[in-house]
């Protein structure tokens, strides 16, 4: 076999796909990891979990564990069995024959980087933003889409979260350590987070709500002043002053590599065979958040990735069954 | 590993900044931010591989808020470039090597 032909490779590093690089390597398979790179976005090695503090419903960990922590600690544990771990980001794959060519740096090279018997893809999903005029250009000037990162910065000043569910409410009752008040701006009338965290921020005396109502404009040049909510009933608009404005209003699965090559629903989830982590592609799986519209948690992509090794490790078998038998 | 960055603080700042006759690439950041720890080894190996035509120094934003807020650090990790101790090219955010080296390769000459 070339040097550049390896029996696993799995793309991405959050739960799914370190889960899946520990059960690869325990079976001897010697994965390759391609984690990605830094970024200050859920899409960077460790995955989401490395934007938040504390994780308090990862079975095992009694009294939480940090995300960083958690996912610092999977990364050990896939090394120790053998798992080779590159901060590398893929850049294209070629999945019309096995075995599959994976791209890294120039997606134009003649040869992929690294060719797979089997691929396992886990590559997650990326924060949402809300896509409006000089978004980008006010990122980090008010603008921010991890809390953990910035929330430092506004110490005893009015800001405001923008999202409904888990993570827009753990920012928001995280930001309160150092704001003055913060202000959830949901579009919906009631929260999509779980009860234990919504009991948090209603118990919360710096958190107040805006029902009902989107951000539609950021105002500033140089940093944000404030921000224009729209109510989406009555479509009233109104000026509400804050320094910091913090998006967590969802995810996409991050799957544009793949766009043309495997099957996806309308918003980009890659599909998978029901009950196992198998594409229709013979030799590709999936795991985690990028097939996964439903659950979404750490310890459901871990499971998943545990799915997608097995089932990789059986068809690889197989593959070698029948290599044997027609020689 | 990380010999060649030099950490400063509130009362060092000024005169290495000025004082250094290349341009220094300033990361401000903390403990507890994860993107953060992240470019950390991407940066180690920066100063080693561009020792000579480019500094780079560490601001820890919790022990020396005076000059995060002086340079108006609401964001980390950023990166700021000074180039004969004024600020030259700001990055918000982390980021891969080849990016970053690309970002800041026309101060590096």
């Amino acid at each position: 076999m070339p040097d550049n032909v390896r029996q696993v490779v799995i793309i991405g590093s959050g739960p799914a796909g370190l889960t899946a690089a520990v059960y690869t390597a325990r079976a001897n398979l010697s994965p390759l990891v391609l984690e990605g790179e830094p970024s200050s976005t859920s899409d960077q090695p460790g995955g989401q979990l490395m934007l938040t503090t504390e994780v308090e419903n990862y079975p095992g960990f009694p009294e939480g564990i940090m995300g960083p922590d958690l996912m610092t600690r999977m990364r050990e544990q896939a090394a120790r069995f053998g798992a080779e771990l590159h901060q590398l980001k893929v850049a294209k794959v070629d999945l019309s024959s096995r075995p599959f060519g994976v791209w890294i740096g120039d997606a134009d090279a003649s040869e992929p980087t690294y060719r797979a018997e089997a691929l396992i893809i886990a590559t997650g999903a990326q924060s949402l933003l809300l896509n409006l005029p000089r978004e980008n250009q006010l990122i980090g000037h008010g603008v921010s889409t991890c809390a953990t990162c910035d929330g430092f910065f506004f110490r005893d000043q009015d800001i405001a979260v923008v999202g409904g569910g888990d993570s827009a409410i753990e920012e928001a009752t995280f930001l309160t350590r150092f704001a003055r008040t913060v202000t959830i701006i949901h579009r919906r009338d009631e929260l999509r987070a779980s009860r234990i965290m919504q009991d948090r921020a209603f118990n919360n005396d710096k958190i107040r709500f805006r029902w009902n109502a989107t951000v539609t404009e950021l105002i500033g040049e140089a940093s944000l002043e404030g921000v224009v909510v729209t109510d989406t009933k009555t479509a009233e608009t109104s000026r509400l002053d804050v320094t910091g404005l913090f998006v967590a209003i969802g995810h996409k699965p991050s799957t544009s590599l793949f766009e043309g090559q495997l099957p996806m629903d309308a918003v980009g989830y890659l599909e998978t065979v029901p009950g196992t982590a198998k594409t229709v592609v013979e030799g590709v799986f999936a795991c985690g958040d990028v097939q996964d519209s439903t659950y979404r948690q750490a310890i459901t992509a871990a499971g998943s990735g545990c799915q997608a090794a097995l089932d990789a490790e059986r068809f690889l078998e197989a593959a070698h069954d029948r290599a044997v038998t027609t020689d | 590993m990380g010999a060649n960055v030099n950490h400063l603080s509130d009362t060092t700042f000024d005169e290495t900044v000025a004082g250094s006759s290349e341009p220094v690439l300033v990361d401000f950041w903390a403990e507890w931010c994860g993107p953060c720890k992240m470019i950390a080894p991407i940066l180690d190996e920066m100063a080693d591989e561009h020792a000579g035509k480019l500094a780079i120094a560490k601001v820890n934003v919790d022990e020396n808020p005076d000059i995060a807020r002086r340079f108006q650090v609401m964001s980390i990790p950023t990166l700021i470039l000074f180039k004969d101790g004024e600020p030259a090219k700001r990055l918000v955010g982390a980021r891969g090597k080849g990016q970053l080296v690309s970002e800041i390769e026309e101060f590096l000459s």
